[in-house]
């Protein structure tokens, strides 16, 4: 077994059952670490562990999870990662955390907040509202403020002061982070036959639970083993997946999608673990840098809305770059920014004769039939045309 | 016995509702004239919190793809514009206020109550709403129109109000909002004007905020739920305005003379509710009757305090135009408010006005009102002991409303309020 594949056996369980019970055990062993959960999509994990603490993916609940209480809280037509990331609270599976933050990524995320602030008074709950102007004078001024006066609420919970020292350090560990990623998403990029998407999810999952430093050893190790591999390409067709980025679909309906004939060269999966296309620079403010790499050098997503470009250009220059053939969208259900970003996606799409499937799922579900085969009748419309 | 009767009238037709007709008859025409004369530019903007003094300073039009959305909605015309968006794209899920605009924007704009213009700009006042950045992009797609992105910082601090940086970020763009009008109209600001529109704001919140007060009284001369609708558009449309400063004129008279006369919107008062989240507009009036029939007025409601709070003493100070404009943004409104301000809201409205019981209209398009009101219900029927009804259907997809279902559950709940006041010795 090579040391890959030990990973990736050591790592599905749990993904596909409990992730957060690794740091469950993780914690029994350092009782006086301090864990703070993060709500997708994107968090400034640094922040948190710059305070000495372990930023920790709460990406909701899998397909294991009954949800027996918080279908009463949160309605029938809200996506199912509200609802399980409530009841994962409500069960006790957060009780490890010593605090939890939320983004202003949509409604229904912002008032699952305010209703983990009420119900688990124990936990400090926090709330980072983003800028949605990306052409102001003043937007980046804005965010270090807000990004400040986070620091100062994870200072309470760490017990200690948070310098700018500290915040450097960290930057430059997920800024290792982040390239160790991108350099696994080229490989999928360009030869996907040595890489599958399944693998490099569960890759890229791990480090969204576990501290970075063993994350990063982790992918280190991984990519050389990968970059050994030369395998031969079978007949599938290329696309680019996306609108994945809050709520995620279970392993295996993302390994059901290669496996019904195409490689994904790229996706937007955990897409805020991988946020930003350089580094962020460790000169100067450290702070400032974290708050302008946000408004300058991140990537597009559905809940960031840059009236610089129309996201579908990005889609498209994506799909362009990497020389896919075709588009695949992959959207939570009742997720609000991905189905709104179809609309746009689809006409931009059909006006530049780029062929794409669109697909809808839910965390918890357990049926893969109908995913595959329309992903099997779309491929074969694109072999035999 | 109320359960059997039928409807009660509830239509009030005084001088404030002929005044209405007439200047949003006019607001309309304007509309009209500068879709299609091209006399006047047009600044499209959403209701909740929105900076429509700004607007007024230039003498362009404030367009609200909300009012749009709603009116065709009251006017019944809203499904096909619905469809036509599901059939380029949109989902089942998306808010419905969105494709019923959208629907509407991408033919020739003509509506049962105006032309929409085309916008000079699309000044996406982002206030609470996610779906507001989405719909806005979208519109700015649709028509390669100029957008800005008006970002204000939800309300996210323990203590409910915003911090310094927050505000001196809202004013600093609403100032880059001034360049913007200052280089489409091709005039710069004039204070003075300005400073006046910003004054007849203030007087005109404190007139609507004394109307609101007016429910506190048994009988509620009007219901702050069917009937504050009536003088919300001219709250949004015309705040600032001379027109608009008379209407809450004559509205406040004419409801002060109703509390002398001890008269309300029904021959008889018998259940005070306060009530949370957006009508049903396509059924507005079969809905009202579901709780007419029972004698069930409501005091209060969340939803007359998307577009400003100033029942709780805000007020726009022309001294400081634009901080105040920034206020009202980010703090004097009810969709900027995290969910839990929200149940505070609540809360005083049910113990200041008064109000015995709760009900919740739950709308699939809304989620920034609805996710998590199974919440809401269980915190004031298990820490506050207050009857309450959640209900659903929909603020605009007429497909969502389900009469018999609504009927029976309202009923039901009233039904079970009315035995309580029988034990309780006929006081509720
Ligand atoms: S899946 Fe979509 S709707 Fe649900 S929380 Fe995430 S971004 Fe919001
Ligand atoms: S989600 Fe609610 S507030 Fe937002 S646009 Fe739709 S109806 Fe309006």
């Amino acid at each position: 077994m090579t040391n890959l594949e030990k990973v990736i056996s050591r790592y599905r369980e749990p993904l596909e059952t409990y992730p957060l019970d690794l740091m469950v055990e993780w914690k029994k062993n350092h009782p006086s670490r301090k864990l703070i959960g993060c709500y997708p999509v994107y968090t400034p994990a640094e922040l948190i562990h710059a305070g000495g603490m372990i930023p920790v993916g709460v990406i909701g609940g899998g397909n294991r999870l009954e949800i027996a209480h918080a279908d009463s809280r949160f309605q029938s037509f809200v996506c199912s990662i509200v609802k399980s990331t409530l009841e994962l609270g409500m069960v006790g599976r957060l009780d490890f955390l010593d605090g939890i933050v939320f983004h202003s990524i949509c409604d229904p995320a912002r008032n699952l907040g305010s209703v983990f602030k009420r119900n688990f008074p124990r936990l400090m709950v926090e709330y980072i509202h983003f800028p949605q102007n990306m052409t102001s004078r003043h937007t980046v001024d804005y965010l270090t403020a807000e990004y400040r006066r986070l620091k100062t609420s994870y200072e309470q919970v760490a017990g200690r002061p948070i310098t700018d020292d500290d915040i450097r350090q960290s930057l430059s560990v997920y800024n290792q982070q982040r390239k160790l990623l991108r350099e696994l998403y080229a490989i999928r990029a360009e030869k996907p036959q040595n890489l599958s998407t399944v693998e490099s999810y569960i890759l890229t999952r791990i480090g969204t639970i576990l501290p970075a430093e063993e994350h990063i050893a982790i992918l280190e190790e991984s990519l050389g083993e990968i970059r050994q591999r030369n395998e031969k390409p079978k007949d599938r067709i290329k696309v680019v997946l996306e609108g994945s980025f809050c709520e995620q679909p279970p392993l295996e309906l993302i390994e059901g999608l290669e496996a019904a004939g195409c490689y994904i060269l790229d996706d937007d999966f955990l897409v805020g673990y991988r946020f930003f296309t350089q580094d962020v620079p460790l000169e100067g403010d450290p702070i400032r840098n974290l708050a302008e790499s946000y408004i300058n050098r991140s990537v597009f997503s559905g809940v960031k809305h840059d009236s610089r470009e129309p996201k579908s250009k990005h889609l498209i220059d994506r799909f362009k770059e990497t020389g896919a053939a075709a588009v695949m969208i992959l959207a939570a259900k009742f997720c609000e920014p991905a189905l709104f970003d179809y609309a746009l996606y689809k006409r931009a799409l059909e006006t530049a004769g780029i062929p794409h499937l669109y697909l809808e799922f839910e965390e918890k579900m357990w049926i893969f039939d109908k995913a595959r085969s329309e992903v099997e009748t779309f491929v074969e419309s694109m072999l035999f045309d | 016995m109320a359960q059997t009767g039928t409807a009660e009238k509830t239509q009030y037709q005084g001088q404030m509702h002929l005044l209405q007709k007439e200047i949003m008859g006019r607001y309309f025409e304007r509309l009209t004239r500068a879709a299609e004369q091209g006399d006047g530019k047009a600044v499209y903007m959403l209701i909740s919190g929105n900076p429509v003094e700004l607007v007024h300073a230039f003498d362009m039009i404030p367009v609200y793809p909300e009012i749009n959305a709603l009116q065709l909605a009251v006017k019944k015309v809203a499904l096909p514009f619905i469809q036509k968006a599901e059939e380029i794209g949109y989902s089942m899920d998306n808010c419905a206020y969105v494709k019923a605009d959208v629907g509407m924007f991408l033919g020739d704009r003509k509506t049962p109550f105006a032309t929409i213009p085309l916008p000079s700009l699309i000044l996406c006042n982002y206030v609470g709403c996610n779906v507001y950045l989405q719909w806005f992009e979208h519109l700015a797609e649709n028509c390669n129109g100029e957008i800005y992105n008006l970002d204000v910082p939800f309300l996210r601090e323990p203590s409910g109000v915003p911090s310094q940086q927050d505000v001196e970020y809202v004013v600093r763009q609403l100032e880059e909002v001034i360049e913007a009008c200052e280089r489409l109209t091709g005039k710069k600001l004039d204070w003075a004007k300005f400073r006046k529109i910003v004054a007849l704001s203030g007087e005109t919140g404190e007139l609507w905020s004394k109307i609101k007060a007016l429910t506190k009284n048994v009988p509620s001369p009007y219901d702050a739920y069917f009937d504050s609708v009536t003088m919300m558009a001219p709250l949004y449309c015309l705040r600032g305005t001379e027109d608009g400063l008379r209407f809450f004129e004559t509205a406040l008279t004419e409801m002060e003379e109703k509390v002398r006369m001890g008269t309300g919107p029904l021959p008889e008062e018998r259940f005070r509710f306060v009530i949370e989240g957006p009508p049903p507009w396509p059924y507005l009036k079969t809905f009202r009757d579901m709780f007419s029939k029972w004698g069930a007025v409501a005091v209060a409601s969340t939803y007359s305090t998307v577009g400003g709070l100033w029942e709780f003493g805000f007020k726009h100070d022309a001294n400081r135009p634009l901080e105040s404009i920034a206020q009202h943004m980010l703090q004097w409104n009810v969709t900027n408010r995290n969910f839990l301000q929200r149940y505070e809201q609540i809360k005083r409205y049910v113990n200041e006005w008064s109000a015995n019981a709760l009900v919740i209209h739950s709308v699939k398009s809304c989620r920034l009102f609805s996710a998590g009101q199974g919440d809401m219900r269980e915190y004031f029927t298990k820490e506050l002991d207050l009857p309450t009804l959640l209900i659903e259907s929909d603020i605009e997809d007429p497909r969502y409303f389900s009469e018999a279902q609504l009927k029976n559950r309202i009923d039901a709940f009233f039904e079970s309020l009315e035995h309580k006041k029988l034990v309780r010795g006929g006081t509720a």
